[in-house]
């Protein structure tokens, strides 16, 4: 009898040291996400000359921080990625902390986060206001924005072939005309956004006949609910693939509903040098739209290519592979 | 929302006492409305299902094997997964998301029904039958009446599951209180997040209560001392217990 409650102590003490094991290492997992400043040796190596590459958490910004990464490293400056970080807050407390130096961003969005005041929604006002918006932001840490590129990634309204051809679309000006007619479909938090109902009504009187909710983040139901026609017009992103597989229309938005949100690379001023700088520039001045809507498809398509090898290639397709 | 504070509990209880968000189509009232209105129409389904499958299984003995395996397996689809792969194949609609639910809704009626229906004591059936009832009066004069508290644990589980589950269908276009949770998290609204959360536990909270009540009320007095000593022991609390999801 002793025996066998020995035993079971026994046993019962080696199950609560596999619990805690357990829990220690889920800890750990998710602190490697969300405790950007977790890594000293990091910012140690920066400042020997070399830099790190952050990403957000989402493939595109995986990609781009790859890009960056790779051009970097073919022009012989020395680069490490740290990607999916997590979201701005995170990405950016990991830019003030020196964890990383070079986080792929975009412009309207940091924008809105460094001052959520800001009005400007050009793509020019835009880059003109973020140098003010970061110092005022984090006046400790110096922090800039590069070179924007052509290379735009935002919530765009959406129409299908056959629509655009019925009404006569090829911007939100001329839905506007139609607009009793049209039944939007987007997430839920579009009655209320400033680019979402209120913009469309205050910037080009449209007030849709209906509206439907759906939370896919512009994905696959979104895109079903156009082609099948329970909604005419969808809010999705512009560099998502099925807009070019599905031969969608992106609405022209000429009042600047929608900001401007051109992919550029938010820098630590301090640890990235004038090469680099000039590499990323160079980087942004070849990439467009249509590119990241390509390397989205690799990566997030069928094929779910890795970043990396999605990034390579582009760079070897723009010469920038070194 | 403008809130005063950066407290979260303030923000919670700002936005819950707005009087904003108490009225029009997208005000509490209204998703709540939504809400139990989905909730029902899943358990009228979901019942008509397992009602007549589990009172055949529960009082034969038949394709038991069958129920609890299938049983276990329902239980671990995840219903989100499960309301975008039914949008998805079907479009959008009332019936796709609703389909879903009543996935998460079926097993524990059935294990509920079942288990009440086999726990009634093998003595008292065979009286029954002895006394000459046909079997489908042996089902529903003895087997249901005795088997109720086990039966309604399960409609209890089941029903407590929907109503705070029934969240889900707000990410595509039905509404229901899950809207709070789905704009609070893409707004970075915690204020909304969190108090949105708080109704749907409020609400579950409440219909688990009237649950609760209406057992006391429907389920025979003669059933109702459990802790009295039977002769066969806690079996009923047991299956009570594990009816409703509980561990013991």
């Amino acid at each position: 009898m002793k025996n066998l409650s020995v035993r079971r102590a026994r046993r019962r003490a080696l199950m609560g040291l596999a619990g805690g094991l357990t829990a220690a290492l889920a800890l750990t997992a998710c602190g490697a996400n969300s405790d950007p400043q977790g890594d000293p040796q990091e910012s140690a190596a920066a400042e020997g000359g070399s830099v790190v590459v952050g990403s957000a958490d989402f493939p595109e910004s995986q990609i781009v921080a790859e890009i960056y990464a790779g051009a970097l490293n073919a022009a012989g400056v020395e680069a490490t990625t740290k990607l999916n970080i997590g979201s701005r807050e995170i990405y950016y407390t990991a830019l003030e902390d020196g964890s990383v130096d070079i986080v792929p961003d975009y412009s309207g969005n940091l924008l809105l986060f460094a001052d959520p005041e800001a009005t400007a929604e050009s793509a020019e006002d835009i880059v003109a206001a973020l140098p003010d918006a970061l110092s005022a932001k984090s006046p400790d840490v110096k922090l800039e924005v590069l070179e924007p590129s052509k290379a735009e990634s935002k919530d765009a309204l959406v129409v299908t072939a056959a629509t655009a051809e019925k009404f006569d679309l090829t911007s939100i000006e001329d839905l506007a005309k139609v607009c009793d007619q049209i039944t939007i479909g987007a997430p839920s938090t579009f009655q209320e956004r400033a680019y979402g109902l209120p913009g469309l009504k205050a910037k080009y009187n449209c007030e849709p006949g209906g509206f439907e909710a759906i939370n896919d983040g512009g994905g696959d139901i979104t895109l079903n609910a156009l082609l099948d026609d329970t909604v005419q017009a969808a809010d999705i992103y512009t560099t998502t693939p099925s807009i070019e597989d599905n031969d969608l229309v992106v609405l022209e938005d000429p009042e600047d509903n929608f900001i401007a949100q051109q992919v550029l690379p938010l820098i630590n001023t301090d640890t990235v040098n004038e090469d680099a700088r000039n590499v990323l520039n160079e980087v942004s001045a070849q990439l467009t739209t249509d590119d990241l809507l390509a390397l989205n498809r690799e990566v997030s398509g069928e094929e779910k290519r890795n970043p990396a090898d999605a990034a390579a290639d582009w760079l070897a397709e723009k010469n920038l592979a070194g | 929302m403008d809130y005063t504070s950066d407290n979260l509990f303030v923000q919670m209880w700002q936005w819950l006492t707005a009087p904003a968000n108490w009225e029009g189509e997208r005000g509490i009232p209204m998703r709540v409305a939504e809400h139990l209105g989905y909730t029902g129409l899943t358990m009228l389904i979901a019942l008509a299902i397992a009602v007549p499958i589990g009172l055949y299984v529960g009082h034969t003995g038949r394709g038991r094997v069958v129920i609890v395996s299938g049983v276990g397996i329902l239980r671990a689809l995840p219903t989100l997964g499960l309301v975008f792969l039914f949008v998805l194949l079907t479009g959008l609609g009332l019936m796709p998301p609703i389909w879903a639910l009543v996935l998460l809704a079926v097993p524990p009626l059935l294990s509920g029904i079942y288990a009440g229906i086999s726990s009634v004591d093998r003595a008292v059936v065979d009286a029954a039958r002895s006394m000459g009832m046909a079997e489908g009066q042996i089902l529903l004069r003895v087997e249901v009446p005795n088997g109720l508290p086990v039966i309604l644990g399960g409609v209890r589980a089941a029903l407590l599951q929907v109503v705070s589950t029934v969240a889900v269908v707000a990410f595509i276009n039905l509404g229901g209180l899950g809207v709070y949770l789905v704009e609070g998290t893409q707004l970075a609204d915690y204020g909304r997040l969190f108090g949105g959360a708080v109704v749907i536990t409020v609400l579950a909270i409440i219909v688990d209560l009237l649950m609760g009540l209406l057992q006391r009320i429907v389920v025979s007095p003669g059933l109702r001392t459990p802790d009295r000593v039977r002769p066969t022991g806690s079996g009923r609390q047991k299956a009570v217990a594990s009816a409703q999801g509980g561990t013991t």
